[in-house]
């Protein structure tokens, strides 16, 4: 079969694996041992690993050069880029230059506003958006054009992922949302952390009705909750993140020692679900500053060894 | 119209702080309605200066006028027999209007009075919120009304982002989110179809000065 990039992910996809993917942030700085140090942690347990990029807004190293250091640890990387930062010509000519260095995946995504970072001063780019970024990279890898329109000398072959958040409002309209990033070209979508299961067992459903789930690979997004104060963070804070009280309550139920285990286990509880679930074509697991945790986790939720494809 | 606000006073002050004669120039229009530089604008902002200057022994002389529109080269005309008399203009008119006054009269130093904000609505007595950034090529017509550049944070056309926290903006939760109002509209219409479709990226024509000809007119050889 054809592949669009031939990257580790789209093979493992693919043939029909329960794909695993990991999370990456680059450093406030420019040590690249702390990248390899992370990195080291995610080797074999994952099939990709996302590089965020500026997350939350804060400068950090960028997200190409941070999935070329993780290439050279022999792992693969699955290169984000925001709208926030870069209009239509810086974007281009990153996608060049990674793919030039061997990267294979990218996400796609609109970013945080740049008010929650450490430059609130910032202009904000967007340029295009998130929808419009997918359409980019698909007609520069399938058409093998800018989307100026002139031709691209070998252009690249990116597999192309985006974020969907089954739980923000309007949830009617999140369905259709991703329906409209499949219609721009997305090959693989990577949720926002889950914990609502029920808001998202009804979402893959739609998305299974609506035969959306046939033309995507859905990797679900999981988060272990490492205390009652970061799941009241999250629930409380980050915008569109929904957590259920039940939750709170079952980390609350434990010892404050055992509560980061207590995470863990009910990560890997949602893990075995969205191993059955219809729909769902893997887990990403975004272990946020908790890298070392990693191979715990896919032990503990069977996800190992990886598929070598 | 255009909102604009009064600048801080002492940047005003330190503006005019070489200048002996200053000639204050309002405008009857937009800036008029949003209270920032019509006429009674400029006799208090002449007020306050005239005091400011005593105190520091260094008087100034404020003259006054309103023109109905200062971007307008009609109104203008009643000018031209005065600049001549003053070190400087001053212009509470919005930044528009402030170049037309400083290209009619490009000898006298022309300075703001006024931050120029944007194109907007009036809520109430002294209350205005932004609706346009006038991008040249509006989709009002797929939005339900609601403009996505001006409104959404991230000026998405393929809103709304995953951000969105119970019908509120992810920058604040006192700011309704432009894509959830679209969406509430558009359902509410039945029109939710105008935004299945995805918005191809915008031509950004607003990046540079534009000139608006409409038909049938021509631009004059001179003027
Ligand atoms: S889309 Fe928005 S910014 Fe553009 S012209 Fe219409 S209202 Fe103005
Ligand atoms: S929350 Fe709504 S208004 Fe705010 S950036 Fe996202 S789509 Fe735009």
């Amino acid at each position: 079969m054809e592949m669009k990039s031939g990257s580790n992910l789209e093979k493992v996809l693919t043939a029909g694996h329960f794909a695993f993917t990991g999370e990456l942030g680059p450093p406030r700085g420019t040590d690249a041992g702390e990248v390899r140090k992370k990195a080291a942690h995610l080797k074999g347990m994952v099939d990709a690993v996302n590089i965020t990029d500026n997350q939350t807004a804060v400068v950090r190293m960028s997200s190409w050069a941070a999935s070329i250091i993780i290439l050279q640890e022999g792992l693969e990387p699955n290169y984000q880029m925001v709208c926030r930062d870069r209009n239509r010509l810086a974007m281009q000519s990153d996608i060049l230059g990674a793919y030039a260095h061997g990267i294979r995946n990218m996400l796609c995504l609109s970013g945080d506003h740049q008010k929650f970072g450490d430059h609130p001063q910032a202009k904000g780019v967007f340029d295009i958006d998130s929808m419009q970024l997918i359409g980019m990279v698909k007609c520069m890898r399938d058409e093998g054009k800018f989307l100026g329109g002139t031709e691209i000398g070998h252009p690249p072959k990116i597999f192309i992922g985006a974020a969907a958040n089954p739980f923000a409002d309007p949830f009617e309209w999140r369905v259709h949302r991703l329906a409209k990033k499949i219609k721009a070209g997305v090959d693989f979508i990577q949720t926002q952390c889950i914990y609502n299961m029920d808001k998202f067992r009804e979402w893959i459903k739609q998305s299974n009705d609506m035969g959306l789930t046939e033309k995507v690979f859905i990797l679900a997004g999981v988060t272990p909750m490492k205390s009652v104060g970061m799941a009241k963070y999250m629930k409380n804070n980050v915008p569109g993140m929904d957590v259920p009280d039940e939750l709170i309550k079952r980390l609350q139920g434990v010892d404050k020692k055992m509560q980061a285990d207590e995470g863990i286990k009910i990560a890997c509880e949602q893990i075995e679900e969205f191993k059955e679930l219809k729909g769902v074509a893997g887990v990403h697991l975004m272990a946020i500053e908790w890298e070392h945790k990693v191979p715990e986790i896919a032990e503990r939720a069977k996800m190992l060894p990886r598929p070598v494809v | 119209m255009i909102v604009a606000k009064r600048k801080p006073f002492n940047e005003i002050k330190s503006l005019l702080k070489d200048y002996k004669k200053v000639l204050n120039v309002g405008c009857g229009t937009c800036v008029a309605v949003c209270l920032a530089g019509g006429e009674k604008e400029v006799a208090v902002l002449n007020a306050e200066l005239d005091m400011a200057r005593k105190l520091e022994d260094n008087p100034v002389e404020m003259g006054a006028i309103t023109v109905e529109r200062q971007c307008d080269r009609e109104y203008l005309e009643a000018l031209d027999s005065l600049v001549n008399g003053y070190d400087a203009l001053l212009s509470m008119a919005c930044g528009a209007g402030i170049q037309f006054l400083a290209e009619r009269y490009p000898e006298k130093p022309v300075l703001p009075a006024v931050d120029t904000t944007f194109i907007g609505v009036n809520q109430g007595v002294g209350w205005y919120e932004e609706r346009c950034r006038s991008c040249s090529s509006c989709v009002l017509g797929l939005t339900g009304g609601i403009c996505p550049v001006t409104m959404c944070a991230k000026g998405l056309y393929n809103g709304p982002c995953g951000g969105t926290n119970k019908g509120n903006c992810e920058i604040d939760k006192n700011q309704p989110c432009a894509w959830y109002m679209i969406y509430e509209r558009l359902k509410a219409q039945n029109r939710l179809d105008c935004i299945l479709e995805i918005t191809p990226p915008s031509d950004w024509q607003n990046q540079i000065p534009r000139t608006v000809i409409q038909p049938g007119y021509k631009k004059p050889e001179k003027v």
